[in-house]
This record gives structure tokens, sequence and C-alpha cells, in this order.
């Protein structure tokens, strides 16, 4: 392997014409020539070895082991009154912690869900028996702006829920998307109640 | 002469010893001394020139401005307080630096419209247009990183609306989302790497700029009549003529540009901006700086995620098709009846497309936008390749020098200056 390594730079310096100029190549008159050979494998080993030295600097950019470990928040309940709604923080994002009233279960459950655009159940949206609870992250699946409608005086469009006032979508009282340009509902956080008056965000 | 040194006409010694092993002023000399231009150039071709400027001030401004500003989430908007109140000329840096941005946007949009008006794009120059167009994409993206550095509500929901686009993209928008915050939201990670980037990015520009230039000086400039040279009868050299013409065109752009720092420095800025980031509040009205509104507005006209992305990214896209779509042998729309009206209600167009992005996400705006983002669209994909198949254009002059004794032969002093090139050929 050594003498062909170093042999043709010494039979052909010059770059043009490799396969008439070079001497190593006419002697094998079947199959690719082994300058072809050569150049392919060098080329895919420094292919390999060019995505193996990117990967760390492609990955450094990926959310870091400190901003992994901030991410569980709990949250008290008892201190929302129905009708009221609060925002907690999780992840630097605003998740919507929500007492509903009967009226807007009942709202949220009537619609028949060929209406919908992301069609989703009120109860998949809820943890079981604790209908009045709705968790949902408050960021429009648009482009990402906070809706309003988490005080009683905003804006909560014509479905009762969220008005996002940046391009227009708007949310019903299960956090379902109801009018574009958003295309899925609010997502939903893991969380879980560690006791009846409190859940556990992430 | 010693053997393998450059040839050197320069006679300054010291100058003729670099200039032998380095030619850089032959260089100089070759390229913007003698160098053949047309000689009929209007006041639209001093608009390269001016870029070149506004980029060299944004960064002599931007590498003062680096020394003081912290990108940090919470020092961020205090550090450029500080900048605006505490450092010496913080307020004047600052401000050609803001300013800066919208100066070299309208520089460069008046550039790519003086490109299109006078088919400048069309072979042999497809490429100097294409590497333009990545050009005016860099300045994009190296505009909107620098909005997210002071750290102000526009900046922050700026950053979440724009990052948030990729998004769009099916299965794996989501990583990519995640990857360019660094975490799950516009956080500390974001402001850093994009303060990273917004300092980098210039100085890519400048190298893509060097590409430009040395693919200009291969084909030589286009010039208003469409025509290519075809002698020395139809060209002057680039100095002193040109050099003298684009020094006009520097002191009537520093004027505008003073007046804007002076008088009006935050009449193209938003005053939400001035409020500090808060991540649990989204201001009422999001608007992205004037020269992004375009495109934001073709963003909102579709009332689907992807659709609207794709749109937006298209409008882009098609420029580097756009030698191709046109395929008119005429360059110049001054001989081009109906491509010139085309391109004139494309003009307007795109002021309407501007305003429409800057009005709230309601009808009638969204219809209005959507009508002008049809036409955009309409001008490149089926305008301009119709336009080639039918239309007749006028009669083209014989030469640039037939035109220019034709038309500008009146006054004494331009037939003076202009005749003296055409003595010698």
């Amino acid at each position: 392997m050594a003498d062909v390594l170093a042999s043709p730079p010494k039979t052909s310096p010059s770059e043009a014409g490799p396969r008439q100029a070079d001497p190593v190549g006419t002697h094998h008159e079947e199959g690719p020539p082994r300058r072809d050979f050569l150049k392919l494998a060098a080329g895919s080993f420094a292919a390999v070895g060019v995505g193996v030295v990117a990967w760390p600097f492609i990955t450094s950019m990926n959310p870091s082991a400190d901003v992994l470990a901030l991410a569980s928040t709990e949250v008290e309940l008892a201190p929302i009154a129905e009708g009221q709604a609060i925002t907690a923080m999780w992840r630097g994002k605003p998740v919507f912690v929500r007492h509903r009233t009967a009226k807007e279960i009942e709202e949220a459950r009537a619609v028949p869900q060929n209406r919908l655009i992301d069609p989703a159940t009120d109860q998949s949206r809820v943890k079981p028996g604790k209908d009045q609870w709705l968790v949902v992250i408050g960021i429009c699946t648009h482009l990402g702006c906070v809706p309003l409608g988490q005080k009683p005086t905003d804006n909560r469009g014509e479905y009762g829920g969220w008005f996002c006032p940046c391009h227009g979508s708007q949310y019903d009282t299960s956090g379902r998307v109801r009018h574009g340009p958003a295309p899925a509902n609010l997502a939903l956080p893991d969380y879980a109640f560690t006791s009846d008056t409190k859940i556990r965000i992430g | 002469m010693p053997e393998g040194l450059h040839e050197s006409d320069v006679k300054n010694p010291v100058l003729r010893w670099v200039d032998q092993r380095l030619p850089v002023i032959s260089m100089v000399q070759r390229e913007y001394g003698t160098f053949p231009t047309p000689r009929n150039f209007n006041y639209f071709w001093n608009f390269g020139a001016l870029a070149m400027i506004s980029l060299a001030i944004m960064i002599a401004t931007g590498v003062v401005l680096s020394m003081q500003y912290a990108a940090n989430t919470g020092l961020a908007f205090d550090s450029v307080e500080r900048i605006m109140r505490d450092v010496n000329y913080g307020w004047l840096l600052r401000y050609i630096h803001a300013n800066g941005a919208s100066m070299f946007f309208i520089v460069v949009y008046i550039h790519i419209w003086r490109n299109l008006f006078y088919g400048s794009y069309k072979t042999p120059r497809e490429l100097l247009f294409m590497i333009g167009v990545v050009i005016f994409i860099l300045m994009m993206a190296t505009a909107f990183m620098g909005y997210v550095l002071p750290w102000g509500q526009m900046s922050f929901w700026g950053a979440t609306v724009i990052t948030n686009l990729f998004s769009a993209i099916p299965v794996v928008g989501n990583s990519i989302v995640t990857w360019l915050w660094g975490g799950f939201s516009v956080d500390n990670p974001t402001l850093n790497r994009f303060f990273s980037l917004h300092f980098l990015l210039p100085f890519v520009i400048t190298g893509v700029v060097f590409l430009h230039i040395t693919a200009l000086h291969i084909t030589g400039s286009n010039n208003p009549l469409g025509i290519e040279p075809k002698g020395p009868q139809d060209t002057i050299p680039f100095h002193p003529y040109y050099t003298s013409k684009d020094s006009i065109g520097i002191v009537v752009y520093l004027l505008v540009f003073a007046l804007l720092v002076f008088f009006a420095p935050n009449m193209l800025g938003h005053p939400d901006n001035y409020i500090p980031a808060n991540p649990l509040v989204t201001p009422a009205h999001i608007v992205p700086e004037w020269y992004f509104l375009p495109f934001y507005a073709i963003l909102r006209a579709v009332p689907n995620k992807l659709g609207g992305v794709a749109m937006m990214g298209g409008a882009l896209v098609v420029l580097f098709f756009l030698p191709w779509l046109d395929s008119s042998p005429v360059r110049s729309m001054r001989f081009r009846p109906i491509g010139k009206i085309a391109f004139l209600l494309f003009t307007a167009n795109f002021f309407v497309l501007m305003w429409a992005g800057g009005k709230p996400a309601e009808q009638p705006y969204i219809l209005i936008a959507q009508i002008a983002t049809t036409y955009y669209f309409a001008y490149f994909l089926v305008i301009l390749p119709l336009l080639a198949k039918f239309e007749r254009p006028l009669t083209l002059p014989e030469s640039i020098s037939r035109a220019v004794l034709k038309h500008r032969g009146g006054g004494p002093l331009p037939a003076g200056a202009t005749a003296k090139p055409m003595e010698k050929a």
C-alpha cells in the first residue's frame, strides 16, 4: 500500500489527464483504475472526518445540561378561584393554568369534532376527574406569541379561550385552535397532580 | 530586475519595490483607475459604492459598540442604556449603527431596483446578480440578529416569531428551533449566539462583496441603455470620471444619514423596544423593522403556517431564477414599453406590501396583502416569461456613444468632458 500511495506523485507530477499520463493506471486494464479507487476512498474518509469534527460544533448549540436541569415547576392550585387563570413559568415558557367554569367545560365538550382544525376531545386535554383544570403551554402554535385571555378583561376571541394578537389565531376553552393561521391546539405540558391542589409540570 | 517579480509601472521606488512583490497598487490602478466603464451611467450607478460605504460604517461603529455591550439577558438592556447615557459619544455611535442599518437597506433596495429596471441580471451577469441576492439575504440575517441584541420587547418577540418560522418545516421543525434557541424558548443562549453571529456575518458579507466585485470586473458594468460597450469610444476610465460622480452621491447619502441620526434617530424604530424583554407578555402589535415589512406581509397573507413561510422564502428564492425567467434579449426597460409598465407596477406593489406588512393582521389589510403577493409572484413567474415571447421592444441605439452624443450633446461642459476619450479612439 505504501508504494502505491508514494508512486503516483513520482511518476506523474502533473494534474492534467491523470489516466493517460499515469503509468500506474495503464498497468490495470480491468475495472476502474487504482487512482479512482484511491480518490474515492480518500474522499469518503475525508467526508466522514468532516462529519465527525462538525458534530461537536453542531450539538454544542443544543440545550446544555444546566438548561435541561431547570425542567420542572410546581404550581399551587388552591388560590385560583373558579373562572380565574394564572400563568406559570416553565422552561422559560408561559404555562396557562385555568380553573374553568362548568359553562366553559360544557362549551368545550359540545363542539362536534369535525368543526375543529386539530381534532381532539376536551377529555383528552385534561386529567380524568380534574375537568375544571386546564393546563396548556401559553404559546401560540403559529409563531410563538403569547395569546391574550388570561385576564377576564382580555380579548378572548369568539370562542371564549384565547386570542393571539400577533396574527389573529383563536383558541377555545379547551385551548384548541378554532381559527387560523395557527395549525395546532395549544400544547399540553407533561404534568401530574401531586395532591388535590398541587401540580408538578415537567 | 530579479526574476519572478511583477512588472510594475509605479515610479516611487519604495512603492515600486512593494508592487513588484505584491501588485496591489497595479491592481487598484487596473480595477479602479483605468478600468473602462460605460460612459453613460446615471446616478443609479452610485448605489453599489454607497452600499460599500454603508458596510464600512456599520463595521466601524459595530466594533466599538461591541466593546461596551454585554450579551447576557440580565445585562443587555441596561448595557445599551449605558451606551446611550454614559459612554462618550455612545448615543452617536449607536444611532449611527441603528440608522445605518436602515440606510444600508435603502441603498441596497435602490441598487436592486436599478438592477431590475435596467436588466443587469441578464447574461452575462447572472452569477454576479445571484451573488448579490446572497449578500441581500446575509444582510437580512445580520440585521435581524442585531435587532435582538438590545433585548427590548420587540427584540424578544421579533426573535421568537422569526425563529419559529423554522417550526413550519415538517418533522424536524421543532428540533431545529430548539437547536437555534439552545433551549426551550428564546433566552440567554439565544442572545449569546446571536451576538456572536451578528459580529461574524458582516465579515462574511465583506467576503461575498469581494466575490461580487470580482464577478463585476469580469463582465464590466451594465449601463442605462443595456447594450454592451463596442469599443473605447463607449467607455471612460473609472477614475476620475466615476470616482468624482460617486463622491457626489456619497455627499448626498451622508446628508440624508445625518438628518436621520441627528433629527429623527428613532423615527424608523419602535417605542416598544425601549421596554425590557418580557417572555410572558407579547406586545399588542408586533411589527418587524421597515425593511422586512414586504416579506412579512407575504408571510401573513397566507392563512396556512407552512404555506406562509414557504411563500416568504419563495419571494427571495425566485430572484435566483430571474435571469432565466426573463429571457427577453433586451435588458433596459427603457426599450420595453409593456415591461416598463409591469415593472413600475411591481415597484408600487412592493410599497403596498410594505404598507400592508405594518398593519394589524385583519381585513381589509389581509386581502390587500394577498392581492399584492399575487402580483409580486405573477411579475416574476407569469408576466416576465410571457413578455419575453410577446413584447415588441423599441429599436436599440447602435452604440452607447451614438446615443449619448445625440441626447447629451447640447451643453458645452458635458460635451467637452465626454468628447475626449472619443477623440483618443
